[in-house]
């Protein structure tokens, strides 16, 4: 029997099997034989979440408009249809033409959380491709990753050929370009020393690695001439248009609607954000192709809602004519539009009243720290005052639910300022209350703080385990009763997420050790199992603590010093003592911190000219 | 807008292959985008969470193809038959296929109440003779009763599979496979369900393809 015929009988028997047969509107089938390269986009978790992730949407677009490439997507199968396709011998296949992975040029998985990490390896070997990338010539697939946890992907460093660092939009057709001339033509090791040259591209093995006594990188150096010391990440100076064709799954995923990024960036300089720093500087999509992309969508897919994507919805010079505009357009055919990032004040509750005539829902803010001085310290520049005044105008407009984000483990913080975050949800509450009587609620995440590679708290260590959990105590007692709702962050996922991130290529043997031993859908309560992890390490002969538990000094060199995201580490150290004398920094819209973006992209001026300036200047 | 629907249209369609994995609650999602795609006049419910009105026959399981569902949309303007099939075909996901579409009065009670029974056709593997398995069909039948167990999410309830088999009968062989067609009853008072036929008869392992071939409806 073939593969493919115990495929057909197998399917029946799994949960879900719609995530493994493809054949979804928009889907793109091309002609195998006439493409000159052919790509997997592969995300390593379920289909639900990998179909709601716009940068494969973006990547499956931009590679299939192209007449010479082919892509495909291919996603991590779930437990019980890993443990069917190794009884029957099934390989990894992609969804549109079912061909095992292996028989691709180029595989190409999105990095967009750590915890994903044993799900690569889970999906390479389920491939029949061999997990590291020195064992593998130049008749296997090349083997890259691009994304959030390319920004330091150090962990993964032995499996991956290459990492795409930055925004794929323009760097990826290049190296598509250098794969159509030349992979598998020539020997691996001359074609990663041209990928290498590529702006943008990082090839982790003409990099050596040597390492202090104490465990500390000392030296990352280029082996070869040609390799540059520090890879630059790669933006693109305007957003290319947007997909407007993308795949409808039939299952319902994480985001099932339609998504158009209006805004790439943040202008907020919060210190503990990733996303702030790496995505520098911000841009905008002009209104009238946000208009025209919405339009496409809607008919090209038949969604029933729109998302408008982007770190800060609020801040989107149009944003209030262009929700005034959609909201008027598709009332009509029941279009129903989603911000899912609004700032914490009046003017997002009045964005939400337009969007939400019929169902008010909830509406979510993030104060993301408790108490006044703690958010100085983060740099979240908003007062107690503000968030009142906009429960206030929520409750009063017939929200009857706010959801309020905020960390515990923050530098600096004490039980005081755990404290101030109860005393905020109560005041909340009680704005609830008068508004709304006893039907108000307030939903509270708390969610402790990962310090993230190339933002000011990068040298920190991961909060204490056990002084969290006992803040985490002092807080469900302080906020008993009805109308609250709390919950947090898992401790060991947290404890695994912080030590990935700010790993060095030695724990690549952790990641493979844990990976044989069984972890799987690390992200997933049901399946994640510490212990694995913990036992990976004792085996590798790694203390875990080395990397989550440490306060490093500006001197060393971090892991992910070979990767320049275009703001300074002296900016990233300046910012971090700012936040320790709770001094706050501008908005970039306010004025410029010098983060050393605008020198790194020759940006004049900086932040680059909304899409509202430049349409006035063009009108001028 | 109006908030009285003004046409009811019967759309008779096939769910083959390349979709049978979807479940029905998929299904009426790819149906409901394919007909705002089409950009035809769907009415919509009333309330904080408006959906088209749509309303499917019987749910088809996971795994099963249908070459006669049934589903009534309901339109808030009048359209022409031929424009509303022409439009919807254009924009339906491989293994939808629309069959053809007719008006009913919008009078007629609610398509799913109106199931009696539904037809079935299951592929076998087997290395059994035509007589052999005739046989067993009808020592099925024969049988006065059929106590059979189905999982529900917690619970385990015990009914009589026997009185649900309307019609059991050997279709003939489509290629290696045999085919077994059924009339199993379909109606609040019970569903019979073609895996449990196979299973009752010993063959759930020998299964290669389970299809819908019509659904009977009170006269």
């Amino acid at each position: 029997m073939t593969w493919a015929a115990s495929l057909d009988r197998l399917l029946p028997k799994v949960s879900k099997p719609a995530r493994y047969a493809g054949q979804e509107w928009n889907q793109v089938r091309k002609d195998w034989s006439k493409a000159a390269v052919r790509v997997a986009l592969a995300y390593p978790d379920v289909y639900e979440v990998g179909m709601s992730n716009l940068g494969m949407a973006i990547l499956y677009d931009l590679l299939n408009q192209q007449p010479d490439w082919l892509a495909e997507r291919v996603y991590a199968p779930w437990l019980d249809m890993e443990q069917a396709m190794r009884q029957n011998k099934i390989p990894l296949f992609s969804l549109e033409s079912r061909r095992p992975l292996r028989e691709f040029d180029v595989i190409g998985f999105s990095l967009q959380y750590e915890l994903n990490y044993s799900n690569v390896l889970n999906m390479l070997d389920l491939a029949g491709i061999p997990l590291l990338a020195r064992d593998r010539t130049e008749s296997w697939p090349l083997i890259i990753a691009g994304g959030t946890c390319a920004y330091n992907a150090e962990p993964l460093a032995d499996f991956f050929d290459l990492f795409v660092v930055g925004e794929g939009e323009e760097v990826l057709p290049e190296l598509m370009h250098l794969c159509q001339e030349s992979w598998g033509r020539e020997k691996k090791e001359a074609f990663l020393v041209r990928a290498a040259s590529i702006a943008g591209i990082y090839v982790p093995s003409l990099y050596q690695v040597e390492y202090h006594p104490d465990g500390a990188v000392s030296t990352i150096a280029p082996l070869k001439a040609g390799v540059p010391a520090q890879v630059r990440k790669r933006i693109v100076s305007q957003l290319p248009p947007p997909p407007v064709q993308p795949v409808v799954p039939f299952v319902n995923v994480v985001h099932d609607r339609a998504m158009v990024e209006i805004m790439r960036g943040c202008t907020h300089g919060c210190r503990f954000c990733q996303a702030g720093m790496i995505y520098r500087p911000v841009r905008e999509r002009p209104l009238a192709e946000v208009l025209y992309a919405v339009d496409q969508l809607l008919a090209n897919t038949g969604h029933e809602e729109i998302s408008l994507v982007s770190l800060s919805s609020s801040d989107y010079t149009c944003i209030g004519p262009l929700v005034r505009e959609l909201s008027e357009r598709y009332a009509e055919q029941r279009v129903s539009i989603s911000l899912p990032s609004l700032r914490t004040d009046a003017f997002s509750v009045e964005l939400a009243q337009i969007i939400q005539r019929t169902r008010k829902t909830g509406l979510t803010f993030a104060p993301e720290a408790g108490s006044e001085r703690l958010r100085r310290v983060i740099n979240k520049g908003i007062t107690a005052d503000d968030l009142l005044r906009t429960a206030e105008a929520a409750y009063a407009s017939g929200w009857l639910r706010i959801k309020l984000y905020f960390m515990m483990g923050l530098p600096t913080e004490t039980v005081e300022d755990v404290l101030a975050i109860a005393e905020l949800v109560q005041a909340v509450r009680g704005i609830g209350r008068h508004w709304c009587g006893k039907r108000a609620e307030v939903s509270v995440s708390v969610n402790t703080f990962v310090p993230k590679p190339h933002t000011p708290f990068q040298w920190l260590p991961l909060g204490d385990g056990s002084e969290i959990a006992a803040r985490q105590a002092v807080l469900r007692r302080e906020m008993p009763g009805r109308g609250i709702r709390l919950s947090w962050s898992d401790r060991a996922t947290t404890w695994l997420e912080a030590v990935l991130s700010r790993g060095d290529r030695r724990l690549g043997r952790v990641v493979w050790y844990a990976w044989r031993s069984g972890a799987r859908f690390d992200a997933w309560a049901e399946a994640f199992q510490p212990r694995l992890w913990e036992q990976a390490f004792a085996e590798a002969g790694l203390d875990p603590v080395f990397y989550s538990g440490r306060q490093r000094p500006f001197s060393e060199v971090l892991p992910w010093s070979s990767i320049d995201v275009g703001v300074s580490p002296t900016f990233l150290w300046e910012e971090y003592e700012r936040s320790l004398r709770g001094e706050p920094s501008l908005n970039c819209a306010d004025g410029c911190m010098d983060c050393g973006i605008r020198q790194a992209f020759s940006l004049a001026p900086c932040p680059p000219p909304t899409a509202g300036q430049r349409e006035a200047e063009g009108n001028r | 807008m109006t908030d009285q629907p003004a046409q009811r249209l019967r759309l008779v369609f096939r769910k083959e292959a390349e979709v049978k994995y979807i479940s029905h609650l998929d299904l009426m999602r790819a149906w409901e985008r394919a007909l705002r795609r089409a950009a035809v006049p769907l009415a919509y419910s009333q309330g904080f969470n408006p959906r088209p009105r749509l309303f499917f026959a019987a749910a088809l399981p996971v795994g099963f193809t249908g070459r006669a569902e049934m589903l009534d949309v309901l339109l808030e303007q009048r359209m022409g038959l031929h424009d509303f099939t022409a439009r919807l075909r254009a924009q339906l996901p491989v293994g939808l296929w629309l069959e053809n579409v007719n008006e009913v009065p919008m009078a007629l009670p609610p398509l799913p109440g109106q199931v009696l029974a539904a037809e079935y056709e299951v592929m076998v593997e087997t290395e059994g003779t035509a007589d052999e398995i005739k046989t067993r069909l009808a020592g099925l039948l024969a049988m006065g009763s059929l106590p059979r167990y189905r999982q529900r999410p917690g619970q385990e309830r015990a009914y009589d599979l026997r009185p649900l088999i309307q019609e059991l009968w050997f279709v003939g062989w489509r290629a290696n496979l045999a085919a077994i067609g059924m009339r199993l009853q379909a109606d609040p008072q019970g569903t019979g369900r073609p895996d449990e036929v196979m299973a009752a008869l010993g063959l759930a392992d020998a299964v290669r393809g389970t299809e819908r071939l019509q659904l009977f409806f009170h006269p």
